[in-house]
C-alpha cells in the first residue's frame, strides 16, 4: 500500500502539489490522470525520492520514506523519456542495471517478448525511439518488484508491442502487484486500469473506479468523462 | 559506485571525442619532441598547452555529460542507489576516462622518444600529474555548475566563463593589480592570489620541478623564494590535492538536496 499524506511541494513560486492526500491499495492498476502541469510527474518523482516534498509524508508498506535508497528495490520504474548512455550497447545497459539491483531478473523472457534480440549488440544511440521504449519497459519490469510505476508507457510503441505491454500489465496485476500508470491515451487507460486518480492543480479532484467516474460525469467512455471533468473544473 | 564508474568510463571511452582528445596529445607530443629534440623544452611547451586545454576539455566534457545523461540519471535515481553513488560515480568515470586519454596521448610519444633513458622522467610525471589534477578539478567544477543550473544554456555559459576566468582573465587581473599597487608590499597578497587558482598552482608545480626561475614570473619567483623548491613543491601539491577534492564535495552536497 502506498499512502500519500498531505504532500506539499512548490518549485519557486509555483505550488505544484498542494496537500495531496490519498492512498493506493495493492493488486490494482491505478491511473494517475490530469491535465498537463497538474503535478503527476512530481507526485511520482516524490514517491521515487527524486523530488523531496516540502511537507507531508509518503508511506510505503508502513515504511516512511526518509531519504534512504534501499526501499527503491521494491519499485520498478519506467521514466517518461527513454534515453541511455549513447555508446553502450543494449546488453551492457541491461547488465549495468542488473548489477545495480543484484536481484533475480527475467530480462531474457522480456527481450524475447518484445523481439529485442537483434538489438542486443547495437549501440543505444543508434536505436529508434520505439525500440528504446521497449528497452525501457524491459528495465522497468525485469525485476520482481511489488510496485510498478509506468510514466507514459505507450510512447512510440507499435501495435504488437502495445499488445504485449497490456498483457504484461495484466500479468503483473494477477501476480498481486500494485501498479501506477500515467498516460494521455485514454483508451489504453480504460483497458488496463481499475482505478482513476484525477489530479487537478496539485490536489486530488477525483478518486474512484472507472464505473464511478463514468456515472459521475454521465458519459460512457473514459475520454469523454475525463474531458468532462476538465471542462467542469474550468467553469 | 564502481559499477557506475565502470559504465560511464566505457561509455566515454568509446566516444569519438575522447579518442580525438588522445590523438591530439599524441600528435602534439610527437611533433614537439621530435622537432625540438629536447625533452625539457617539449615538456614546457606541452605544459603551456595542457594548462589551457585540460581545464577547457574538462569543463566541456563535464557539462555535456551531465546534461546528456540527465534522463538516464533519472533512471538510476529510481534504482536502490544513493545519490552520491550515482553522481560521484559518473564524475569519477568522466575524470578517469579523460585522464586516461591524456596519459596515453602524452605517454606514447615520450616512451617512443626514450623517456626512460633520460633523467627527466620525474618532470614528465609531474606534467602528467598536473594534467590529471586539472582534469579532476575542472570536470568537477563543470559538473557542479551543470547540476546547479537546469537551464543548459546558462549552465554552459557559466562553466565556460569559469574557465575563461581561471585560465585567462585571472592572470591578467592579477598583473593589473600588481602594477597598480606596486608601491605597496604585495608579497602576501600575490602568494595567496596564486594559491586560489588551480591553474596557477599547476604551473608553479611544474616550473618548480623544472627549476627554471626565469619562466616563473613574479609570483613564481616569490613563491620559490618564500617556500624554497622542495617545500614549495610540497605546498603546491597539497593545495592542488585540496582543489581536486573540493568540486567532488560540492557535487556531493548539491546532489543531496536537489530535486530531479
Amino acid at each position: 500500500m502506498i499512502e500519500f499524506k498531505k504532500i506539499k511541494k512548490s518549485f519557486g513560486r509555483l505550488d505544484v502539489l498542494k496537500g495531496l492526500d490519498f492512498s493506493v491499495r495493492g493488486d490494482k492498476v491505478t491511473a494517475v490522470l490530469g491535465p498537463n502541469g497538474s503535478g503527476k510527474t512530481t507526485l511520482i518523482k516524490s514517491l521515487l525520492g527524486m523530488v523531496y516534498p516540502d511537507s507531508g509524508s509518503i508511506i510505503l508498506d508502513g515504511y516512511q520514506l526518509n531519504g534512504k535508497a534501499d526501499y527503491r528495490s521494491k519499485i520498478g520504474y519506467l521514466p517518461q523519456i527513454a534515453r541511455f548512455p549513447e555508446n553502450l550497447v543494449t546488453r551492457e545497459l541491461l547488465a549495468m542495471v542488473r548489477s545495480v539491483r543484484k536481484a533475480e531478473s527475467r530480462e531474457e523472457e522480456l527481450i524475447k517478448r518484445f523481439g529485442l534480440e537483434p538489438f542486443l549488440d547495437k549501440k543505444l544511440a543508434h536505436l529508434s525511439g520505439g525500440t528504446r521504449q521497449k528497452i525501457n519497459i524491459v528495465l522497468a519490469l525485469m525485476f520482481d518488484t511489488e510496485y510498478v510505476i509506468l510514466d507514459e508507457p505507450t510512447t512510440g510503441l507499435d501495435p504488437r508491442a502495445l499488445q504485449e505491454l497490456k498483457k504484461l500489465i495484466s500479468e503483473e496485476k494477477e501476480a498481486g502487484k500494485t501498479l501506477l500508470i500515467t498516460s494521455h491515451i485514454m483508451s489504453f487507460v480504460e483497458e488496463v486500469c481499475d482505478e482513476v486518480v484525477f489530479l487537478l492543480e496539485g490536489q486530488i479532484y477525483f478518486q474512484g473506479d472507472m464505473q464511478e467516474l463514468k456515472e459521475k460525469t454521465g458519459s460512457d467512455d473514459l475520454e469523454k468523462a475525463i474531458a468532462a471533468l476538465m471542462e467542469e473544473t474550468d467553469a | 559506485m564502481l559499477n557506475i564508474i565502470r559504465y560511464t568510463f566505457y561509455d566515454l571511452l568509446r566516444s569519438r571525442w575522447s579518442i580525438t582528445y588522445m590523438l591530439f596529445f599524441m600528435i602534439t607530443g610527437f611533433a614537439l619532441l621530435f622537432l625540438s629534440n629536447d625533452l625539457g623544452s617539449a615538456i614546457i611547451s606541452l605544459m603551456n598547452i595542457l594548462l589551457v586545454l585540460a581545464p577547457l576539455v574538462g569543463i566541456i566534457f563535464g557539462v555535456i555529460f551531465y546534461y546528456n545523461s540527465s534522463d538516464f540519471s533519472e533512471l538510476l535515481l529510481s534504482q536502490p542507489l544513493k545519490r552520491s553513488t550515482i553522481f560521484l560515480g559518473q564524475l569519477f568515470g568522466i575524470c578517469i576516462s579523460l585522464s586516461l586519454s591524456l596519459i596515453i596521448g602524452l605517454g606514447v610519444p615520450f616512451l617512443v622518444y626514450g623517456l626512460f633513458g633520460s633523467n627527466q622522467i620525474f618532470d614528465f610525471l609531474v606534467l602528467i600529474l598536473d594534467g590529471v589534477i586539472l582534469t579532476f578539478v575542472f570536470v568537477g567544477l563543470a559538473y557542479f555548475v551543470a547540476m546547479k543550473n537546469d537551464n543548459k544554456v546558462k549552465g554552459f555559459g557559466y562553466a565556460l566563463l569559469m574557465w575563461l576566468i581561471f585560465a585567462i582573465l585571472y592572470d591578467g587581473l592579477l598583473l593589473i593589480l600588481l602594477v597598480q599597487f606596486e608601491e605597496y608590499p604585495l608579497d602576501t597578497f600575490s602568494l595567496i592570489a596564486t594559491v586560489v587558482n588551480p591553474i596557477d598552482l599547476s604551473r608553479i608545480l611544474i616550473l618548480l620541478k623544472l627549476d627554471i626561475s626565469a619562466l616563473m614570473g613574479y609570483t613564481g619567483a616569490l613563491y620559490q623564494k618564500f617556500f624554497g623548491t622542495l617545500f614549495g613543491l610540497f605546498i603546491s601539491f597539497g593545495l592542488l590535492s585540496i582543489w581536486s577534492v573540493l568540486p567532488g564535495w560540492m557535487v556531493y552536497r548539491t546532489s543531496k538536496h536537489k530535486d530531479f
